[in-house]
């Protein structure tokens, strides 16, 4: 018999011709992988996991070397530090078969920007796009404004239901919608059109009419913290009963549920990322009937007060949804993120993946991506599903599905 | 995130449109500053399109984005490093409080004036090099000079900003006084004596990057540790571009030795003349060249005991280099520190309190980095088999600031007369005839992929970019 193929290690190192010793990548690093003596900068191949982060602020480009090793023989710290130069690259022999391709788990600088399918399944319903444009918008009325965080919280969130009589707007679950702000910005343009999920299923918040529902957080602060208020979620959240509103669309033909009862949803978004779910999650519920497929739902937000529809979520019976919620600033509580909990599930998580059934939604910000699709290839490689072969498949069948933000 | 808002007439990650009056002093200066820029920037490089580096955000992954611009329209902007939560200070009296978002009246001349003097040396070093592209020898030498230059222009933006945000009147004004002050200009001279020097020549250029901009380095990583927190910030993601000024400098004066060493192995030759004789720059002219901005440099460490370094500790305005990864009390009120002193015509070491002598304690970590990276020119020319090696002089060598100021040493550290001295300075120091042959061999290399005699080609080029690439187009 053969004895397991050794593991290559894509193994970073630093060039020391070349190198300057300016400390920079050393300040850069986020995880502490890079350390020096009074010679040498060197990485730790124990602790580098290949993120790149270092990669462009290093002034002189010798940092960007990578040698194929295998991974029991990589160039330890001591070796390293004793170098004038890099040693040549070793040849071996994977072409071969006699050694692992790739160290699973490892992956140097991500750089497959298409993660997810990039066509419906195969069962959606054909979904309507464009009908409305920014010369020929929709006027819909605003019929409810509510506010689905709790009140004495900062967090903002509301949940907007419009009506549009007798125009047309048909809309599938997964599927968006843009508006258009009154008013010009600083240079006299009218403002673009921003972009929401639709939060109800395709027959309407209020089934049998002819309306939708949106999940809109009121943006206070900006990315860094700073305070700004964000034209249209601001716009959007101050909506009275009776105001009319200038709506374009719908959008988006990937992100879509498949059209068979027996379909698994595997579903992980963070914050107003929930609102296709929750499009899906009621559609599903309106029709339901024994026998049915799983839902699954991993949901994260700051703390359970921030959490849009935490009351009506927790009505859901159990065997109907099966429901992860996670918080990432509850006070007196190590913070948990959605990954997390995917990964203490990850036994559940890999049943479901092993079904052609199982169909994958991601919905959140865009820091969430890396975490979700890693927590996904642990559950499958830690349970017999090889996630290299199944990352693919999955993405073909179009049935993982990423929008985020 | 940091994202840099590059929509606003001032690129920024301040948050500049939510302060109206800011912004407006700001976009008062900012045509002083083109104007400047324009009278005092690279000469005749206005039109060039040039493969520079742009910020487009402070994160690691948004430091370096790469394309042709000219250099007029590079977007200078104010980018601070992101704000770390919670932050406190961590040395001199005020240890353990949280650091300062605003400037503390107490502190505020001190801080102001720390500000202006770093502010004031990145302008001067633009006026200093304005003629050198003139003589560029290859389109990616040219290239890095541009770098430096707008990135030294943003580093005033960054001085500038916190001068008008954080000090009202006094700090417009001192603003505007920044872009008055001329590099060696007699009746309103830079504030630092090494930035009024020319620098007349690549090799020059390649000798200041390597040790004056060290030098900015350290003062910059001193401040980085400040209490002021938006001084810290500030000056943290300066660093990140002082980084690639030393690498010019590193890689600059490397490249001189390694092809002097190619020339004369190839040759068999070892003599200056020689050596001179097939237009590369001898061993010895690159000691002296070295021995001249080392000294000079050192002198801009300030007087090796100052009670104003103590007071600029202790009050929390600046630290030392690396301080939080430095194990003592960090208030150092009971600590001594050698410094050296000349009595009776010898150098003798002294202790005094450390506080007075952290001047030194900065100019001694610059000293030991200085040392690494000729260790590292060592190399090149061991690899190439022959014997001469570079030194540094012995720091109490041609000094001008400080107690050893005008004392006579040899490079060696051996105290010396003023006969002595006058009979061997030119061994030691850059003669006129040095500096002559230098200039000589300066002129301009345009074709891309081509290389001036006297220096070899780079490693690797800009950014991954081949070295034959035209990383300047001349319109």
């Amino acid at each position: 018999m053969n004895a397991p193929a050794p593991s290559v290690l894509k193994q970073h190192l630093i060039d020391p011709v070349i190198c300057i010793r300016c400390n920079t990548c050393e300040e850069t690093c986020p995880i502490k992988a890079i350390t020096h003596d009074s010679r040498n900068y060197v990485v730790d191949p124990d602790i580098c996991n290949g993120c790149g982060a270092c990669i462009s602020p290093c002034p002189t480009g010798s940092i960007d070397n990578w040698r194929n090793v295998i991974k029991a023989e990589a160039y330890s710290l001591d070796a390293q530090l004793g170098w004038d130069e890099l040693p040549e690259e070793l040849e071996l022999d994977i072409a071969a078969g006699n050694i692992a391709d790739e160290e699973p788990g490892f992956a140097p600088p991500p750089l497959d920007t298409a993660r997810g399918s990039t066509m419906a399944p195969k069962s959606a319903a054909t979904p309507s796009i464009n009908l409305h444009t920014i010369r020929q918008p929709a006027v819909a009325t605003v019929v409810g404004n509510f506010r689905v965080t709790a009140t004495d919280h900062d967090s903002d969130t509301h949940h907007i239901v419009l009506d549009f009589g007798s125009q047309p707007f048909p809309v599938l679950e997964g599927q968006s919608i843009g508006i258009i702000p009154p008013g010009t910005d600083a240079h006299g343009r009218p403002h673009h059109a921003r972009q929401y999920s639709i939060a109800s299923p395709r027959d309407g918040e209020r089934p049998k009419y002819n309306n939708l529902s949106l999940t809109v957080k009121r943006v206070l602060v900006d990315h860094r913290g700073q305070p700004v208020r964000g034209i249209a979620s601001n716009y959007v959240c101050d909506l009275q009963k009776g105001d009319q509103v200038k709506v374009i669309g719908p959008f988006g033909s990937t992100f879509l549920m498949p059209d068979e009862p027996k379909a698994n949803l595997l579903m992980i978004c963070t914050g107003t990322g929930s609102a296709p779910m929750r499009g899906m999650t009621e559609r599903r519920r309106r029709l339901h009937q024994d026998g049915d497929g799983q839902l699954m739902l991993f949901f994260g937000a700051r703390s359970q007060e921030e959490l849009p529809y935490f009351g009506p979520l927790m009505k859901l019976p159990k065997t109907f949804i099966d429901i992860n919620l996670a918080f990432s600033r509850t006070p007196g509580q190590p913070r948990t993120y959605v990954q997390d909990l995917m990964r203490a599930r990850a036994g559940d998580i890999a049943a479901l993946l092993k079904s052609d059934d199982t169909y994958v939604y991601v919905c959140g910000l865009k820091g969430m991506e890396d975490g979700v699709i890693d927590a996904l290839r642990y559950a499958a490689d830690q349970h017999g599903l090889d996630w290299r072969a199944l990352h693919p498949k999955l993405k073909a069948e179009g049935r993982l599905h990423l929008e985020t933000y | 995130m940091s994202t840099i808002d590059y929509s606003q007439k001032i690129p920024n990650n301040v948050n500049l449109s939510s302060d109206r009056t800011l912004q407006r002093a700001l976009e008062n200066w900012q045509p002083n500053f083109l104007n400047w820029w324009g009278d005092m920037g690279p000469a005749g490089s206005h039109q060039h399109d040039v493969y520079l580096r742009t910020a487009v955000s402070a994160e690691p992954s948004g430091w370096a984005h790469f394309d042709h611009v000219k250099m007029p329209d590079y977007r200078w902007g104010i980018f601070l490093s992101p704000q770390v939560q919670e932050r406190k200070i961590h040395f001199g009296e005020h240890k353990g409080d949280d650091v300062w978002q605003e400037v503390p009246g107490e502190h505020r001349a001190n801080l102001r004036r720390i500000i202006v003097t770093q502010g004031d040396t990145e302008p001067a070093s633009v006026e200093q090099q304005r003629h050198l592209g003139l003589t560029a020898p290859s389109q990616y030498d040219l290239r890095n000079l541009f770098q430096i230059n707008v990135e030294e222009g943003r580093h005033l933006w960054a001085m500038v900003y916190l001068l008008h945000r954080y000090f009202g009147r006094d700090g417009r004004e001192e603003a505007d006084a920044l872009l008055e002050r001329r590099s060696g200009q007699e009746d309103n001279p830079r504030i630092l004596g090494a930035f009024n020097e020319q620098t007349p020549d690549w090799l020059s250029f390649f000798m200041f990057t390597y040790f004056t901009d060290r030098d900015g380095k350290f003062q910059l990583c001193a401040l980085a540790e400040s209490s002021f927190d938006p001084l810290a910030r500030t000056t943290k993601f300066m660093l990140t571009e002082e980084a690639h000024h030393m690498f010019v400098g590193e890689s600059g004066v490397s490249r001189v030795i390694a092809r002097s060493c190619e020339l004369m192995k190839q040759h068999k030759v070892e003599a200056p003349d020689q050596v001179r004789a097939l237009g590369a720059i001898d061993l010895g002219t690159l000691q002296r060249y070295l021995n001249f901005h080392y000294s000079v440099t050192l002198d801009l460490f300030g007087a090796d005991q100052s009670s104003n370094a103590a007071t600029f500790y202790s009050s929390g305005i600046k630290g030392r280099y690396e301080e939080g990864r430095r194990v003592d009390d960090h208030v150092l009120k009971d600590m001594g520190y050698k410094i050296l002193e000349v009595v009776d015509g010898k150098l003798v070491e002294k202790e005094v309190p450390m506080l007075n002598a952290l001047n030194e304690v900065l100019r001694d970590d610059f000293i030991k980095d200085s040392e690494a990276g000729i260790g590292r020119w060592n190399k090149v020319i061991e690899k190439a088999g022959l014997p001469f090696r570079l030194t540094v002089p012995h720091k109490a060598f041609n000094r001008q600031i400080g107690s050893l100021s005008g004392a006579r040493v040899a490079p060696d550290g051996s105290p010396i007369s003023q006969a002595q001295w006058d009979a061997n300075v030119s061994k030691w120091l850059p003669t006129v005839a040095d500096r002559a042959y230098v200039t000589s061999l300066m002129g301009c290399v345009n074709t891309p992929g081509q290389y001036a005699n006297w220096i070899s080609a780079p490693l690797v080029g800009v950014n991954k970019q081949p070295t034959d690439m035209e990383y300047v187009r001349f319109n």
